[in-house]
């Protein structure tokens, strides 16, 4: 299985990076976009949306099925990729290539609780 | 524990992702869906249909104990041949049955018009049709003609062949890819199957050819004995034949407009409400199972075909349908590779027309879509003005 160990995970099968600039960039794990198959369709957030740690803020639908992603931290929404919502299915060849939004977190500390890549590959293993 | 087809070791050594349908353990993908989808529009690709049944109903000794209780049909209808019994079993009428090899799609009812299943029935001879059920459905429907038989009385061999592996290979190139792969094995193969019509079959040795499928596209669907499946399978694969899974299956039968069995029809409805009115046979005046419910009831509902025009997501089963004639539902909606549009059959009012605007509520939005009427693609090409 393909999970960098320079990137932070949800169980919820997102990644994250933290950028030099205090924010979150945000995307979908290879296991993720495996198990979903080939997307056709991905629904971003509003840049400026305040959100939940956990809150549902944008969609990914594959051929088979809708997916929400949830936001990995509280923070607002700072940008959105609007390559992938044109062409979804960069994210099937590529998924950690290919962002989805970023977030500037609402308390940076947070990012500490995320899941490490070895502990991400543990939590898909008991799927 | 899951049925295995006699492929099973086979898609799994190819890597396919495997899932439960209807009990069987099938592949529903090797790779991208959607390649596999293309490459049975383009060129040729096979699906495992192993899990389907095959029964054989012919005229002789009935073996099974079904018919040996006496009852009241049992002197009268004692001499009946299968179609006989068929004409009286099927919603569709076996009298079009007409050449030996041509086939048949009905729908199998119950007495309150309710589809137990949708099937294909083959004509080989006056002794002996084939019948082609739905895997999920299989158990269900082998007892309900089973006990139909006996409330008949026709004394027939009632058969079903689980000795058997069905591979259907589809596509513009499919002919051809099974020709070159069985002259090998049966030399004839080519001279018996090449004249065939759509909807017509040939046995050549053990093999059963018919010119039918659920794609849209030409083709055949192959029905062998299961021991031979593998080595068939890795011939077609080597001659350039596409394995495809359950996902491309689907999304290549919603654009040729063909329901799904438990989706877009079961029991709870009845097949005028379900785009299956061409099916049934009301002109005659035979009876069959389930003929006086349809006439006793005119549809109020029907199922038809749906282009979402707005972005916003992809057409899913049980979305709920908005149109000027009251709410509907959709019963099978996907994203169709060949339009790069979401698409789906939904069960609506009587009075829809095709070309009207209709809504679909998708995460709490009214997003419009057209009403129109399948198929959607017909040999790789769109059919949508």
């Amino acid at each position: 299985m393909n999970v960098p160990t320079e990137l932070k995970y949800t169980a919820s099968h997102e990644w994250i990076r933290s950028e030099s600039d205090g924010t979150l960039t945000i995307g979908i794990t290879d296991h993720a976009q495996e198990a979903l198959g080939d997307l056709v369709f991905i629904e971003l957030p509003a840049v400026g949306r305040k959100v939940k740690a956990g809150e549902a803020c944008a969609v990914v639908e594959s051929v088979k099925a809708a997916s929400d992603i949830y936001a990995p931290v509280g923070g607002e929404i700072t940008a959105v990729n609007e390559q992938v919502v044109a062409s979804p299915e960069m994210v099937n060849a590529d998924a950690y290539g290919h962002w989805l939004y970023k977030l500037k977190p609402e308390n940076a500390a947070d990012v500490a609780s995320l899941l490490d890549a070895a502990a991400y590959t543990a939590a898909v293993g008991e799927d | 524990m899951l049925k295995q087809t006699p492929l099973n070791t086979v898609h799994r050594a190819a890597g396919a992702k495997m899932v439960d349908f209807g009990g069987w353990d099938m592949p529903v993908s090797y790779g991208s869906q959607i390649e596999e989808h293309h490459a049975v529009r383009r060129d040729a690709g096979m699906f495992d249909v192993s899990h389907m049944l095959a029964v054989d109903l012919e005229r002789g000794n009935a073996s099974g104990d079904a018919n040996e209780h006496a009852n009241k049909n049992a002197n009268k209808n004692a001499n009946d041949g299968p179609r006989d019994f068929l004409r009286y079993a099927l919603a569709n009428n076996v009298d079009k049955l007409t050449v030996a090899g041509k086939a048949l799609y009905s729908c199998l009812l119950k007495p309150d018009g309710g589809v137990l299943d949708d099937l294909i029935v083959y004509f080989l001879s006056e002794n002996r049709f084939r019948i082609v059920v739905n895997a999920a459905t299989a158990d269900k429907d082998v007892a309900w003609f089973r006990s139909l038989l006996d409330e008949h009385g026709a004394k027939l061999k009632f058969t079903p062949r689980h000795d058997l592996a069905m591979i259907a290979v589809q596509g513009p190139r499919a002919r051809e890819r099974v020709w070159a792969v069985l002259q090998h094995l049966t030399p004839d193969a080519k001279a018996a199957t090449e004249p065939l019509k759509p909807f017509m079959a040939a046995e050549v040795g053990e093999y059963f050819i018919a010119r039918t499928g659920y794609t849209g596209e030409d083709g055949f669907e192959v029905t062998l004995p299961a021991t031979d499946a593998a080595d068939f399978w890795r011939a077609l694969a080597a001659a350039g034949v596409k394995p495809c899974g359950l996902g491309a299956r689907d999304t290549l039968r919603l654009e040729a407009g063909m329901n799904l069995y438990g989706q877009d029809m079961d029991e709870t409805v009845n097949p005028l409400e379900s785009g299956l009115a061409w099916t049934v046979d009301l002109a005659s005046p035979r009876d069959f199972v389930g003929k006086a419910a349809l006439l006793a009831r005119a549809p109020t509902r029907q199922l038809t075909g749906l282009l979402l025009e707005d972005k916003g997501g992809v057409l899913r089963a049980h979305q709920k349908v908005m149109t000027r004639s009251g709410e509907g539902e959709i019963t099978s909606g996907t994203f169709s590779p060949t339009l790069g549009a979401s698409i789906a059959l939904a069960r609506l009012p009587a009075g829809v027309v095709a070309g009207e605007e209709a809504h679909v509520e998708i995460r709490g939005k009214a997003l419009a879509a057209r009403v129109v009427k399948p198929p959607f693609v017909r040999h790789g090409k769109s059919l949508l003005a």
